[in-house]
């Protein structure tokens, strides 16, 4: 199949949707469920009709779209940060799960929206309650994940490295990560997807700007088809963020033979 | 010839949860430089422990392990293992290439010069060509000869291999032991083989220690007097090679050598307990 043929293969569903959506929207009339080119015609509005030295953004796209990608990705990055070591440190550990694993199980259970109060008293409205709200949500699937992962080393992988010798740095970084790197890659995407609905929530409740707040104010102004805009945004970031771990995945892990294709 | 390896009165006790199982007695042997020695014994006699005592991997419960002299407390820097199962105990996020370089991390700090020897390693073992695939590329022999040549790139005085050729048919067996042999003569490498293999052990030894059952003791030490140069289907059709594998035969078998004690009643509850353990671990690890 051509590439274009592949690229129609995939999305002709997804067109087709839309283009249902379009006809019945416009013939309902409804000011709810504005019609999709209407939505369209307002995510240019909004976003796209900024000057040149801006790169046809709208100050709205740097003040607030790019403010909650950047809370999106700095929390992810923490938790992985945090997650990927800690997760190591007790993976490795015969016994160190057996006593926290209580606490784990609690904590996890927490919905991180239920913290955001907690957050607010704590530290200061804006980025950093929200980045608390964020790192403290989508830490857990990327922390048992490592912990999974670098339990699975296998035995035979052990005793190899030690008869070779390998220095702890070596065993850790050279071994033990890139067995446990296919688990950590799921905790990761999973944990990505989490980031973003976190950060709509945390934005929804306290924030001075960010794509939540503007869609609060959208629809507190009835203005349905700028917080339709604001949905269909947040897909679209999430579909692109999900596509470019997928890469990376697939970079780091061409290793694995069902992924594997050729030099 | 000099004194590689001594072994003195090694032996190995796990604690379990029903009490304590001795794998390995009471074992003593020498191997000199340049020979090729191999352990055979019955299933779960502990020739595993045995090794992986030799290779201080584990620690023994009693008894001395000797590297040209040096007591060995630790995997002793100038000795490689070979394990059985070469598809867990290669790295498969490294190219056939990585996986022989990489440890040689630890003796070698020149990037340039672990390729080199890497490269040189695999040229050994006939896998020149193989350097860029990925482990799972490659057949189940090629896969145990590249993990012969990551154990040779870091030039080992001695070499322990854990039933190296078991999992591969018996087609690439033979084929592997043919390598062994070559690359050994070539290099005058010292080898200590653990096999259960009656014939192999005599096809590829200049000595065979036979194993007893567990608690695994040394009960003959059979010299091998076959030419140097051996051939799987003349080698093996000889009357030197029969006599010598019908001897291994009827020694494993609890046949009396004439010269020594006999070997300790062993503890049978423990001996089944053992083969259990082990014949679930060969099911585990042979469908890979």
């Amino acid at each position: 199949m051509s590439w274009f043929g592949k690229f129609a293969y995939r999305w002709v569903v997804f067109v087709g949707i839309v283009v249902v959506w379009q006809l019945a929207t416009a013939a309902a009339d409804d000011p709810f469920f504005p019609p999709p080119s209407t939505i369209a015609n307002t995510i240019y509005h909004l976003w796209l009709s900024g000057p040149g030295s801006q790169l046809f953004l709208t100050d709205t796209v740097y003040d607030d779209v790019f403010a909650s990608i950047g809370r999106i990705l700095l929390g992810w990055a923490i938790a992985a940060v945090i997650g990927v070591a800690i997760g190591v440190l007790l993976g490795r550990s015969r016994t160190a799960m057996d006593y926290v694993n209580p606490l784990f199980a609690f904590a996890r259970s927490v919905p991180s929206p239920a913290l955001v109060p907690v957050f607010l008293v704590l530290l200061d409205i804006g980025t950093p309650a929200q980045l608390a709200t964020i790192v403290f949500g989508v830490v857990w699937p990327i922390l048992m994940n490592t912990v999974d992962g670098v339990r699975s080393v296998d035995p035979i992988k052990e005793e190899t490295a030690r008869a070779f010798r390998l220095s702890r740095g070596q065993w850790l970084l050279g071994v033990v990560l890139p067995a446990a790197a296919p688990k950590i890659f799921a905790g990761l995407r999973v944990s990505l997807s989490l980031s973003l609905v976190l950060m709509v929530i945390s934005e929804l409740v306290a924030s001075r700007n960010g794509i939540g707040l503007q869609m609060l104010i959208a629809q507190r102004a009835f203005d349905y088809p700028a917080m339709w805009a604001g949905i269909v945004l947040l897909g679209v970031l999430g579909y692109l963020f999900n596509t470019v771990l997928l890469m990376v995945e697939n970079r780091a892990l061409s290793w694995q033979p069902e992924r594997h294709t050729g030099h | 010839m000099p004194t590689m390896l001594e072994v003195s009165g090694l032996g190995h006790t796990y604690k379990t949860k029903d009490g304590v199982h001795n794998a390995i007695g009471d074992v003593s042997f020498t191997v000199n430089a340049g020979e090729l020695v191999c352990v055979v014994g019955p299933s779960g006699c502990g020739k595993s422990t045995l090794l992986r005592t030799i290779s201080g991997l584990i620690t023994p419960t009693v008894g001395e392990v000797l590297l040209h002299g040096d007591p060995v407390r630790g995997v002793p820097a100038d000795l490689a293992v070979v394990f059985q199962d070469y598809s867990r105990s290669l790295f498969p996020w490294l190219s056939v290439q990585r996986n022989v370089e990489f440890p040689l991390r630890t003796r070698v700090s020149a990037r340039a010069e672990r390729r080199e020897r890497a490269r040189e390693a695999l040229e050994w073992v006939g896998l020149s060509a193989a350097g860029g695939k990925y482990p799972w590329q490659l057949s189940g022999g090629m896969q145990q000869r590249v993990a012969i040549a990551r154990a040779l790139a870091s030039r080992p005085s001695l070499l322990l291999m854990d039933e190296p050729f078991a999992s591969v048919d018996a087609q690439t067996r033979f084929e592997l032991e043919d390598l062994l042999l070559r690359v050994r003569a070539e290099h005058d490498s010292t080898v200590l083989l653990v096999t259960h293999d009656i014939d192999e052990s005599v096809y590829l030894g200049d000595r065979v220690l036979v194993l007893s059952k567990s608690p695994g003791s040394i009960t003959t030490d059979l010299d091998v007097n076959l030419p140097d140069e051996r051939d799987q289907i003349t080698t093996r059709a000889s009357s030197e090679f029969v006599e010598l594998r019908s001897e291994v035969a009827r020694l494993l078998h609890g046949g009396e050598p004439a010269t020594r004690p006999s070997p300790s009643v062993p503890d049978t509850a423990a001996n089944d307990r053992f083969l259990a353990a082990e014949r679930a671990e060969t099911h585990s690890t042979s469908d890979t």
